[in-house]
């Protein structure tokens, strides 16, 4: 770049540094990732660093504490609690993943059509986002859940449903807002088409929320299935699940403490890192806020 | 005290990232009683600032790193850099008071003007009964010409228009007789023929009572209109400072020339207006000599190098500048 | 008629736009705002037509209704003989290769998310079939007449100052070559220093490419400075309309006449020769009868209360709206 001129900034355009490096550089960013990271080797890598069958039951190391053995201690079955712990970030990471992936196409579809198309469509839609919204989450994805019965991928379908009127709002409410922008009354006064102006102008300046708001509610997601687990009407045994986890260990609680501890602070730390990743992405994606 | 204000060496920084950045830099001003004192500069020169940190209302992450602003208040010489935050609140609104540019988002849309007008009283006057209260709002909003003032008094900001908000903004500020008023941009945000009427007022309501004024503003005219005394910033410092009349006829600084001239050029014989050319330098981005040299059509080696003073051009006309420098030092 | 067509590019007869007011649930029509009432006036080729007047006279949208951005409630408007109103969305969005709209504020109206290339290159792929390395030289081309230079193309909005945007909002629109463009306050955003480049920049452009151009600012010395003819405009209605110099030497409304002298002058010995109207601008949901100026004007009559005064033109080309010009 020629020094001749002076630009009022002088860091990279944003479009020769990858998203990814942005949020390296970025301190809470790089904690997020960090957490996020660390979640999906464990997930990818389960079979290579569980160091027990998550089912085998060993009924001479009941309830041992966490030991060179068993890392992480062992359960009332003598199952290995650092191997299903392993497998249990698969689980969440897979429901998170897939229910926020049903939210996030039907929400962005929705959401799209109630902010470009006004009026009686818009009203329609969102009078049905509302009512589902008018529900606590829990009870209608349990609701759900019974309805279909309990399995993985009924808890995947409820835990999207219920998240559906979030990103709807967030797409309507962002295309809207950049529909009456200065930039748009431009591109239809060079004499773009509504189409091209829905393609290139509005949809680039939605993807950031609704970027955002996907990391969001993948946390989210994961609460909620560690929370319908603990129910009982989630993740179904031997399957491990950290919210079934927890809700097995209620019974051993004083005895066994680390049973409690261990998947409540994976869960923690999840939701965490995932939080902090969307609060991250937040910043590096809005334009304005690069100086 | 002989002045009412006096602000020395202030320097005001602020954080980008890690980096301290400075904003404005060893500002002097002194303003008169009974005076009204205009600050004039673009945007981003460091006058809002200045008003702000008078009255103790920078946001952060801005802060003022050095020098004193010493003010005469009705009991005694104050520093009010070192006032807690209590004495402060007191010295607002009742020694000092401030309007802004927006009348539309300076009152708070839940409230009557009543109710604001009330505030600002028992504030400072827990012991007024709301009778007199009423009497004395009444009375203020009399002096700023707004008509019907009992039905204004139980209306909403979006029931009044831009020119009626201004007024009562102004009421407001006057309603505890501070001695010093800071105008930042009162009528920018105004029509024509609205601000011809709000500087006609604030033009009166000095003549009627001890208040100065201190009034900030980009606009040439509003100045010349309305101010006795006028301060020039570019770049967080002071280049010109003089008395009106002497500023507008024996202009001495080439910032100050190059306002003059790209506005007064407007419907002048040339087609072609005069330019400054270039923009105004963002904050940490000042180079060691004089901010204005590349901008500058006078500017000489010397200007690159080194930061010139302000230094009086003619008795009691201040100019950084070297051209007008008596003693080039070196 | 063959004869006028020639001698005009813009012909404005009667528009008016109005904006429903809506309360309640079912979004009922309570009444209308009525933006802009029975406006009308033409523009010659290469002429610099100013619309002046304070905030909420309308002169924005009518300079939008011009273009269909805002669809009008009622009246005409012929650009080059076609009744822009007869045409259909499409036939209109065609049209806009021939006439461009330049914002008011370049900090909003430039997509964050397109860098200059973009944002240059989009109008030009919209209307004309280029190769790749014409659309390239053209962008270049007008780059340089807005006295940036290639290297900065990659750059985005955020990273330009305020008239650095503009100069790019302005490129934009006058990158497709229009006979026609509407510019609406495109300086009152930014800083006095900037303004005259901007201002230049706009005149020397204007020249250069004989243009025709509809000015909206309420900013009384630009206008005199750079328009050839000037509508004022108050309340939606059109006041006075004349060749520049004529409407500032001889102001002939009452309005006008106040507006002129509300300026602030920059000489500190000439203080305080205004005409201070009093009161404000009347709502515009419910505009007064008769003349819409005749709640702050001195001059008000009987007659005034009751009849809305039509422009007449007192001095060649010169028109003014009040019944009591030339008594």
């Amino acid at each position: 770049m020629k020094k001749k001129d002076r630009p009022v900034n002088n860091r990279s355009l944003p479009g020769n540094e990858s998203l990814l490096r942005q949020l390296w550089r970025d301190p809470m960013g790089r904690a997020g990732m960090i957490g996020v990271g660390v979640v999906i080797l464990l997930a990818v890598f389960a079979p290579w660093i569980a160091r027990y069958d998550v089912a085998k039951m060993n009924a001479r190391a009941k309830l041992t504490g966490p030991c060179a053995q068993f890392w992480f201690g062992t359960d009332h079955f003598g199952r290995d609690v650092f191997s299903r712990i392993v497998y249990g970030a698969r689980v969440s990471l897979e429901v998170g993943i897939v229910a926020v992936g049903i939210a996030a196409g039907f929400g962005y579809l929705l959401g799209m059509i109630a902010g470009f198309f006004e009026g009686r469509v818009e009203t329609v839609i969102m009078m049905i986002m509302d009512i589902i919204f008018a529900f606590p989450s829990i009870l209608l994805a349990l609701f759900i859940v019974s309805a279909l019965g309990p399995s993985i991928i009924n808890t995947m379908i409820a835990i999207g449903i219920v998240n559906i009127p979030v990103f709807t709002r967030t797409v309507r409410a962002s295309v809207k807002t950049v529909k009456s922008t200065d930039y748009i009354a431009n591109a239809r006064s060079i004499g773009l088409k509504k189409m091209s102006i829905l393609f290139k102008h509005v949809t680039p300046n939605v993807l950031a929320p609704f970027t955002v708001q996907a990391t969001l509610a993948l946390s989210g997601a994961i609460l909620t299935e560690a929370s319908m687990s603990f129910l009982g009407l989630g993740i179904q045994p031997p399957n491990p699940s950290w919210g079934s986890m927890l809700s097995d260990a209620r019974k051993y609680m004083e005895r066994a403490p680390w049973l409690v501890l261990f998947p409540a602070l994976f869960i923690i730390m999840t939701i965490l890192s995932f939080n902090i990743l969307g609060d991250a992405l937040r910043d590096v994606l809005d334009p304005k806020l690069k100086l | 005290m002989e002045n009412l204000l006096e602000i020395r060496n202030l320097k005001i920084t602020t954080l980008r990232g890690k980096n301290t950045v400075r904003l404005l830099d060893k500002v002097d001003l002194s303003v008169k009683k009974k005076c009204s004192f205009g600050v004039v500069g673009e945007s981003g020169c460091g006058k809002s600032i200045t008003a702000n940190a008078i009255l103790g209302l920078l946001p952060y992450p801005l802060r003022v790193s050095e020098g004193s602003i010493r003010y005469d208040s009705k009991d005694g010489e104050k520093e009010l850099l070192k006032l807690s935050k209590k004495e402060m609140r007191d010295v607002r609104g009742q020694e000092i008071s401030m309007i802004f540019q927006e009348p539309m988002t300076s009152l708070d849309p839940i409230f009557t003007v009543e109710m604001q007008m009330f505030e600002a009283l028992s504030f400072h006057h827990p012991q007024m009964s709301r009778a007199e209260m009423r009497d004395r709002s009444l009375e203020m909003l009399r002096r700023v010409n707004i008509p019907r003032p009992e039905q204004t008094l139980a209306s909403y900001a979006h029931q009044l228009s831009g020119g009626q908000l201004q007024r009562i903004m102004i009421a407001i500020a006057l309603i505890n007789d501070p001695r010093l008023l800071l105008a930042d941009e009162p009528t920018t945000a105004l029509d024509v023929t609205i601000q011809a009427q709000i500087l006609k007022l604030m033009n009166d309501l000095k003549e009627q009572n001890d208040t100065s004024i201190i009034m900030i503003t980009h606009d040439l005219g509003v100045i010349a209109e309305t101010c006795e005394e006028v301060a020039v910033f570019y770049a967080g410092q002071i280049v010109e400072q003089a008395n009106v009349m002497e500023l507008f006829k024996n202009t001495a600084h080439p910032y100050t020339l190059g306002l003059l001239r790209a506005v007064t050029s407007l419907g002048g014989e040339n087609r072609r207006l005069y330019t400054i050319p270039g923009i105004v330098p963002p904050g940490g981005q000042w180079s060691q000599g004089c901010r204005f040299a590349d901008r500058c059509d006078k500017c000489m080696e010397k200007c690159k190098k080194e930061m010139p003073a302000l230094t009086e051009a003619a008795p009691g006309h201040l100019c950084r500048c070297f051209l007008h420098s008596e003693e080039v030092e070196q | 008629m063959s004869e006028k067509k020639n001698d005009t590019l813009l012909d404005v007869q009667h528009l008016q736009v109005y904006f429903p007011i809506r309360k309640g649930l079912m979004k009922r029509v309570v009444g209308h705002v009525h933006a802009v009432e029975d406006v009308s006036f033409s523009v010659r080729p290469q002429e610099v037509f100013a619309l002046v007047g304070e905030s909420g006279c309308g002169k924005s949208t009518t300079g939008s209704a011009i273009l269909r951005l805002i669809e009008p409630t009622g009246g005409k408007v012929f650009f080059k003989g076609d009744d822009l109103g007869k045409l259909t969305d499409e036939e209109m969005r065609l049209k806009r290769r021939d006439m461009q709209f330049i914002f008011q504020n370049p900090y909003s109206s430039l997509n964050p998310r397109m860098n200059v290339w973009k944002l240059l290159s989009e109008p030009l792929k919209v209307h004309f079939q280029l190769s790749p390395q014409e659309l390239r030289e053209r962008v270049e081309d007008m780059l340089r007449l807005i006295g940036m230079t290639p290297d900065q193309l990659e750059r985005y909005p955020h990273q330009f100052s305020g008239g650095q945007k503009q100069r790019i909002s302005i490129a934009r629109a006058l990158i497709t070559h229009p006979s026609f463009v509407v510019a609406d306050e495109p300086v009152s955003a930014l800083d006095v220093s900037i303004q005259a480049q901007i201002l230049n920049l706009m005149m020397e452009l204007q020249q250069e490419m004989a243009l025709s151009m509809i000015f909206i600012s309420h900013d009384l010395n630009v206008v005199r400075h750079i328009s050839n003819s000037v509508g004022v405009m108050y309340l939606g209605s059109p006041m006075e309309t004349g060749d520049t110099e004529e409407v500032y030497r001889h102001p002939a409304h009452p309005y006008t006449q106040a507006l002129l002298s509300a300026v602030p002058s920059h000489d500190p010995t000439h203080k305080s020769r205004h005409i201070v109207l009093e009161g404000d601008v009347p709502n515009p949901a419910s505009p007064p009868s008769g003349c819409p100026f005749h709640t702050r004007c001195s001059r008000c009559s009987k007659l005034c209360k009751e009849s809305k005064p039509q422009l007449r033109e007192i001095a060649p080309r010169h028109f003014v709206a009040c019944h009591h010009v030339g008594e």
